[in-house]
């Protein structure tokens, strides 16, 4: 090992930051997995462009990934970098912004030449103008020391010997943290087994960058972030993506029925379809439609033989599914509608998150048309959130909808791992019998024969003799299901389908509040995936002694029963969204409440600086 | 970027038999009769509607197929036509405009054990819901899709139709259609379908057969249904149906016979010309070598292509029956044997310790 100073910290944040053909979402994706092995607590941003290989060396083609890792629990993939990883003159000037000054840049100084300079409008190179002079820069030429550090691989070009680069900032990075790197080992040796002098010349790549750290002056100092403290466990890293896709597998196989997907590739939602395509032996079924109103369909189609129906997308998807969603509204069947939201209108920003679609998931149908919304707030959460539309969608036979985004999609963070064993019984019965007797005596079945505690009609599936029946979207007559145009019996259908939802409320658990004190006069209220920035920007107030309440829902559709309570027992109430104010809209019309909407809609989370700004500037305003 | 690799399916398929996996009634059973597919719903089409023929038909025809009423479900999407499920009493899904072959689509594959029907109309089928028909056709997905073709929208109150002739004078059209219509035919064979046949509301015999066909075709089967709208498009197959008429404009297509038309004294027989271009030719000019012999069973769909397109707006020709009837495994089969594939490579049914494996994943650790 090094003879040089080790430094203990609590916690940094790397951005690895290059073209998107460098290799930089690999790179933290290593580099996350080996963190995670240390036992250290992690949350990840990846930001990449929407254009696969925009041209190389310019400013739209940066991709960058973000990572925190900490001694502590980390509630956000950080605001600011402590250390930025820039491989191009491009990744420099895309990120150098959200650098503070005093952080660590590592610069590919091979790359910094009058060419790509130029590209992104640097008349000087700012390695060497003194313009960088505030921040602690490493000039490394990482290319040319990749390239002579595999000269002997004669059997590669030199393209493919400059491609290991990623490898070689990897294995510097870890040095620099002391990551262990057999992880990354195993890992090469798997995607590269079948080239195995592709394989030697990255494994070599990553050996040179830690040997370049640890002989090198230009690094005297390497860091040590002691693991923290979490709750026993088996834990692995996962993305919301995965772990919605694991979800809804899980609570399948708890409510003992098949999982069948109709999706149409979307980002940022397409992992999902990836990740359920490949999980057949769970007996899931996956169809990729021709369009997502198809997707929808082939969902509700199934739900309709007794399937878990899923279908999965992103907002453009959502507004072509809306008529299918209230058929199912109309039909009463259990549906999963997954919106993965990015930044809208239209095609918006297709890579980048926002929460623009809750009034959209609230209202984007014809007619009276409610459903269950829920939404996650953090990339393991998506997993309970699969699970839990899939207890609301089947036991009260509704479309439910659940809006997480690209933000918690690709994010990661450490998750410990359930046993399924531990996981709640989600068994439903279909209808096997008739249920009700007609005029002359003879047992009937009624397909629209409630059930008293949650208003949700039998699930009757073809194939069950004596329980032919036959729904669709015109309106139906309570109880037996026939065609029926009468005013009065649509007026109570539409309240019945309204109760229903509303019914809910009486199946989840009440707003929790984090007020620890409980005299805190300022509430911060979110929903989705502002809960780590809205978290670690109370932590950071209450740090300085000042006291600030939180609570986040998880169900926005129906509200929990005590949320109006909550709401009116402080006397201010944040909300922050990254919207115009679609959550603050919902509150102030159920509650009748004054909401501070802070919002945001910049394709990035909240920062926690910004988000306790806002608090801070609250309770000033109070005082 | 690198070519992306193929794979030999090589997976089971159950060839020829759309009613396989479907239970059927016991041997013993009473026999069903057409009052057991009766609903009790009062039926609503207008006075002396094609609808009506068509229904009383099916309902007539499905006991024949000795299927349990419970394993048959109708899919229909949005017109008069579509009302159809209704009237069975069999299990039914009245969906929304132009949507049901996708919505059948995830019935009919994840439930093996159904008879799947969809019910649709020439605007539902063709103009709102064409996307989800060609690629059903295309899939090939074990259902039978009976599309009612009035050449109007119905349910609207007649506007013309995808359907609908040139130059057709309907409410949304006062000075005359100038869309080019679909012949649904056609269509479907460019779209690979394996099983298209069409046939007519009056002509009872003639839809009950094609019915059967369709029904133990495994694969998408679409029947175009010639159907008269009394209210808003009448008369609009009269031609084909007027006694003295018809001979002289139906071409009946039977398997490996000439493609014929017209009556003993005048029949004509359809030829190849020099330039590979299909015409008819009195019976006795029609050089054996000539003569066009009708294969439904043929991998090739060029020939059936080029009958379909005998027909035209003034029906001075209309092929009648199956034009095509070939095997390809169906999308269903091979979605289901390669999700049972992967569950017998993993050694049967997921466990609670297969899924435990599966949220473990490969790169986990241990704290405490
Ligand atoms: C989304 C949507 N758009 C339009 C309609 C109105 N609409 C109902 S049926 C129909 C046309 C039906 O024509 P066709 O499929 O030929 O059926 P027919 O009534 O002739 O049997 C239209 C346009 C609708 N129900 N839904
Ligand atoms: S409008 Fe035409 S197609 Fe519709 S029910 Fe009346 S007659 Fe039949
Ligand atoms: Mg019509």
């Amino acid at each position: 090992m090094s003879s040089k100073t080790v430094q203990q910290l609590d916690r940094v944040v790397i951005r690895f930051a290059g073209d998107s053909g460098d290799g930089m979402q690999l790179t933290g994706d290593r580099f996350t997995s080996e963190t995670a092995a240390l036992g250290n607590d992690l949350s990840t941003l990846p930001n990449f462009p929407a254009e696969i290989r925009a041209p190389q060396g310019t400013l739209p083609g940066v991709s960058s990934f973000q990572l925190h890792f900490a001694d502590h629990d980390v509630m956000t993939p950080g605001d600011a970098p402590d250390v930025l990883v820039a491989m191009n003159p491009a990744a420099l000037k895309a990120n150098l912004a959200d650098v503070p000054r005093g952080a660590v840049i590592i610069a590919n100084t091979d790359e910094f030449s009058s060419r790509n300079l130029a590209k992104v409008g640097y008349a000087a190179n700012p390695l060497d103008d003194g313009s960088l002079d505030s921040w602690h820069v490493h000039p490394v030429a990482l290319t040319s020391i990749t390239v002579e550090a595999l000269a002997e691989f004669d059997g590669l070009t030199r393209k493919e010997k400059e491609r290991a680069k990623n490898m070689f900032a990897l294995g510097l990075l870890s040095w620099l943290y002391h990551r262990p790197t057999t992880g990354t080992e195993a890992f090469l040796t798997k995607k590269f087994g079948a080239q195995p002098e592709i394989l030697a010349a990255n494994l070599a790549a990553l050996k040179a960058g830690w040997n370049y750290g640890e002989t090198t002056e230009d690094f005297a100092v390497s860091y040590k972030i002691a693991p923290a403290p979490m709750p026993r466990g088996t834990y692995r890293n996962i993305t919301g993506n995965v772990a919605l896709a694991y979800g809804m597998v899980a609570a399948a196989h708890k409510a003992q029925l098949p999982l069948v997907l109709g999706s149409y590739p979307i980002t940022p939602a397409s992992d999902i379809l990836h990740t359920l395509s490949a999980l057949k032996r769970y007996n899931v079924t996956t169809m990729q439609a021709e369009d997502e109103i198809a997707g929808v369909g082939i969902a509700l189609g199934a739900a309709f033989g007794g399937a878990i129906g899923l279908t999965t997308t992103s907002g453009p998807g959502l507004a072509l599914k809306a008529e299918t969603i209230g058929l199912a509204v109309s039909l009463e069947l259990p549906l999963v509608v997954v919106d993965v939201q990015r930044g809208g209108p239209s095609t918006g920003l297709p890579t980048k998150t926002e929460q623009s679609d809750l009034l959209q998931a609230m209202f984007g149908r014809n007619g009276e048309s409610p459903v269950a919304v829920i939404a996650p707030r953090s990339p393991v959460d998506c997993f309970d959130a699969a699970f839990e539309a899939v207890r609301i969608a089947t036991t009260y036979r509704t479309p439910v909808i659940i809006l997480s985004d690209g933000y918690l999609a690709n994010g990661s963070e450490p998750w410990a791992v359930p046993s399924t064993e531990g996981l709640p019984d989600l068994r439903v019965s279909y209808a096997s019998e008739p249920n009700a007797v007609d005029d002359k005596g003879k047992p009937v079945f009624r397909p629209f024969l409630r059930d008293p505690e949650t208003l949700a009609r039998p699930w009757a599936v073809p194939g069950t003799p004596g329980l032919e029946h036959r729904i669709g979207g015109i309106e139906k007559a309570d109880v037996t299901g026939d065609i029926s145009y009468d005013p009065d019996n649509h007026e109570k259908m539409t309240r019945l389908r309204a109760g229903k939802i509303a019914g809910i409320a009486k199946s989840i658990a009440p707003l929790e509040v984090d007020d620890p004190s409980g005299e805190a006069e300022v509430l911060v209220l979110g929903w989705g995936s502002t809960y780590g920035p809205i978290a670690a920007a109370v932590r950071a107030v209450r740090n300085t002694g000042t006291k600030v309440a939180t609570a986040h829902l998880r169900h926005l559709n129906p509200f929990p029963a005590n949320t109006g309570e909550v709401l009116r027992a402080y006397k201010r109430v944040i909300v922050p969204e990254m919207n115009t104010g679609q959550l603050a809209l919902l509150l102030r019309a159920a509650y009748l409440v004054d909401i501070q909407s802070h919002t945001s809609v910049r394709g990035l989370p909240f920062t926690t600086v910004e988000l306790a700004d806002v608090v801070v500037r609250a309770l000033e305003d109070l005082s | 970027m690198t070519a992306l690799e193929t794979v030999e399916l090589g997976l089971p398929t159950t060839i020829g038999t759309g009613l396989a996996h479907i239970p059927h009634l016991a041997s013993d059973a009473p026999a069903q009769t057409k009052k057991d597919f009766t609903s009790d719903q009062e039926v609503r089409w207008c006075p002396g509607c094609g609808d009506y023929i068509i229904l009383a038909a099916v309902q007539g025809f499905l006991p024949e197929l000795g299927l349990r009423k419970e394993n048959i479900v109708f899919v229909s999407g949005i017109g008069c036509s579509s009302r159809f499920p209704y009237y069975l009493d069999t299990y039914g899904l009245h969906s929304i405009h132009g949507r049901a072959p996708a919505i059948a689509t995830g019935l009919a594959t994840s439930r093996e054990d159904l008879s799947v029907w969809v019910v649709t109309g020439d605007g539902d089928a063709l103009s709102i819901g064409g996307n989800h028909l060609i690629h059903a056709l295309r899939r090939n997905v074990n259902m039978t899709i009976l599309l009612f073709n009035n050449k109007i929208y119905g349910l609207t109150k007649g506007q013309y139709s995808p359907t609908s002739e040139e130059g057709k004078i309907t409410k949304s059209t006062p000075m005359g259609s100038v869309d080019h219509p679909f012949n649904p035919v056609s269509l479907a064979l460019g779209a690979e379908a394996t099983f298209v046949a069409r046939t007519m509301d009056n002509d009872r015999k003639h839809l009950v057969e094609v019915l059967k066909a369709a029904a133990s075709h495994r694969g998408t089967a679409l029947v175009e249904i010639y159907q008269n709208c009394p209210i808003f498009n009448d008369g609009a197959f009269d031609l084909i149906k007027d006694r003295t008429q018809q001979e002289a404009r139906l071409v009946h297509l039977e398997a490996g016979e000439p493609v014929q038309v017209g009556s003993v004294e005048e029949r004509r027989t359809l030829v190849r010309g020099d330039n590979g271009e299909l015409f008819f030719v009195p019976a006795a000019e029609a050089t054996p070598d000539r003569v066009i012999r009708h294969d439904p069973y043929a991998a090739d769909p060029s020939q059936a292509f080029a009958i379909s397109r005998l027909d035209g707006p003034d029906m001075t020709h209309v092929p009648m029956g199956i034009f095509r009837s070939v095997d390809r495994p169906t999308y269903d089969d091979r979605v289901r044997a390669q999700v049972q594939a992967a569950t017998d490579t993993a050694g049967g049914p997921a466990t609670d310790d297969d899924l435990d494996a599966l949220l473990r994943g490969r790169d986990t650790w241990n704290v405490g």
